[in-house]
């Protein structure tokens, strides 16, 4: 019976572990879906982006960076800064997305992340709600 | 037996058009022209300047490797290929021109006077004269293209930080500004004297108003105007997706070609021109809906190309090397397009403009392709992967053309010989 004991634990295990990693690649399935109809267009198919104009994702270390916080916010808000990324500077403004939820930030992300040559982590639905927090603190300081 | 040697002469038959491939530098050419790499690797060159001994200038977008930003290329050996290869200045930018022996360069707020001696070498690589300055640079359009008049005046772009002066920029549903605020100072091409120093917005005049984003512009010395060539506004369909499908997006608007006179308006943000409507529409963010017309007032275009391509530089034959059909007309670059996306990518080619009497006939055709560097003239599905993307254009004095490519900085020479 103990013997009958340890498989039934494996299997559940191994279940467990198969329904995550369909819950996951569901996430990055989302993810890729929303990434076609918002992102695709100036970040290009590859996540290459244009030269001098739109940022890439592939490759980027900002993208695959620990900052979550940082990427959610700009999914948000858009972006319109000046600033270096990778050593290069890129002109044209980024459109915000005032109406993705917070699920559709975590795909979309976790999609980023693990796409093209990206092997960072998947993004949690927890992790996009605290970053919001987080903003939202640094917002009203 | 037939099959064997129907497959040896197909075989044959591609071992041919790759080896013409290689011999004109991977270019898909005219009958009679060929090209060959002048350089390579020079970094991102966007516009060019030729002296009349045949030494190139290239304005690079920014500093290379070794901190220039005004490249010196020379064919000392005549062989075709620049063999002596030095630099000079700083900053990053896009314009540059030859009047005489002065070199005039633009970095994205500023333009800058140089002097040659007679083996064109730069006397003053460190203390250029500046003749322009505090022109707005707010990321967007912020290329400084410059051309002359036969009188010495100075004809810039000064582009719109905007794609469409809407209330929040590149943003879903917002309506256009009304009236556009950047209509004041950031919307077209200011006209300065190449003579005087330090000027800026109060010294110059507005010469034509409405232009979004002009990358290229030249000096048609035939008929003593000036021609410019317009980056049209993006995002229609992610802004309206109610109006404007994914395929529609791709074909709208057109990237117009323009002749300008004094005070003209070509009507950005306002409208857009509908190449296949022949028309100029009202914009979304001002209340079109994808036929409704706009304004009389506003120009229309001498040629209307295809959507998003972005036509980088314009450049009017005058030389007597090529063909007589080219003599007057216009060659374009085109850069190559990214809001095309989902649908595949064009450009990355020269176009020739065919003029009649002094006037474009309205027609175009490609001169030089395969820039992208794809096999078999794949289309380019994501922009980054084009090899070479044409941006310069400059005639050399023995009548040759010469293309600059600002992704890794390749010099093509492309001449006729018959």
């Amino acid at each position: 019976m103990a013997q009958y004991k340890g498989k039934g634990i494996f299997l559940i295990c191994i279940l467990l572990f198969g329904l995550t990693q369909s819950i996951q690649a569901q996430n990055v399935i989302n993810g890729k879906k929303i990434y076609e109809t918002r992102c695709l267009v100036c970040h290009q198919a590859d996540g290459g982006g244009v030269p001098n104009m739109n940022a890439p994702l592939d490759g980027s270390t900002n993208v695959v960076g620990n900052d979550i916080g940082r990427l959610v916010k700009i999914i948000k808000n858009g972006f319109k800064d000046k600033v270096e990324l990778d050593g290069y500077y890129y002109s044209n403004d980024m459109t915000p997305n005032p109406d993705l939820s917070n699920a559709a930030i975590a795909d979309v992300l976790s999609y980023i992340r693990t796409s093209w040559s990206n092997k960072a982590s998947l993004v949690t639905l927890a992790q996009v709600t605290n970053a919001n927090k987080g903003n939202q603190k640094k917002n009203s300081k | 037996m037939k099959k064997i040697i129907y497959f040896l002469f197909l075989f044959l038959f591609c071992i041919g058009i790759f080896a013409n491939a290689q011999d004109n530098a991977g270019l898909i050419l005219p009958a009679g022209f060929k090209a060959n790499l002048f350089a390579e690797n020079i970094g991102g060159a966007r516009h060019i300047a030729i002296t009349k001994n045949g030494v190139i200038f290239a304005k690079l977008n920014r500093a290379n490797k070794q901190g220039q930003s005004i490249v010196r290329l020379e064919d000392t050996n005549k062989d075709g290929v620049a063999d002596k290869i030095t630099g000079l200045a700083n900053y990053g930018g896009t314009g540059i021109y030859l009047n005489g022996n002065n070199l005039y360069a633009s970095s994205n707020e500023a333009i800058f006077k140089y002097e040659l001696n007679n083996n064109d070498e730069v006397l003053n690589p460190l203390s250029p004269v500046t003749v322009v300055t505090g022109l707005i640079n707010r990321r967007q359009h912020e290329s400084k293209s410059i051309t002359f008049d036969k009188a010495n005046h100075i004809y810039v772009n000064i582009g719109a930080y905007s794609n469409a002066c809407q209330e929040q920029d590149r943003t879903p549903g917002s309506k256009g500004k009304m009236p556009c605020p950047i209509l004041d100072s950031a919307e077209g091409i200011r006209k300065f004297d190449g003579n005087k120093e330090n000027q800026t917005y109060g010294d110059g005049m507005r010469y034509a108003t409405g232009l979004r984003n002009v990358v290229g512009l030249d000096w048609n010395t035939q008929t003593n105007k000036l021609y410019v060539s317009q980056h049209g506004r993006d995002q229609l369909n992610t802004f309206f997706p109610s109006l404007y499908t994914d395929a529609q997006n791709a074909e709208l608007p057109a990237e117009t070609f323009y002749e300008i006179n004094e005070g003209d308006n070509a009507g950005w943000p306002y409208i857009y021109y509908d190449p296949s409507q022949h028309k100029k529409i009202v914009s979304p963010e001002y209340g079109g809906d994808g036929q409704k017309e706009g304004a009389s007032n506003f120009i229309n275009p001498a040629v209307a190309f295809p959507a998003h391509m972005a036509p980088m530089a314009v450049l009017f034959y005058t030389g007597d090397q090529f063909p007589a059909k080219y003599k007057n007309g216009a060659f374009i670059t085109f850069h190559g397009s990214w809001n095309r996306a989902p649908l595949p990518q064009e450009g990355f080619f020269v176009a020739f403009v065919p003029f009649k009497n002094g006037k474009a006939t309205g027609e175009w055709e490609i001169f030089a392709n395969g820039f992208a560097g794809t096999i078999d003239g794949a289309k380019v599905t994501s922009t980054n992967k084009a090899k070479a993307r044409p941006c310069g254009l400059a005639q050399g004095p023995d009548g040759s053309i010469y293309v600059s490519d600002d992704t890794k900085g390749t010099i093509f020479k492309i001449s006729y010989n018959k």
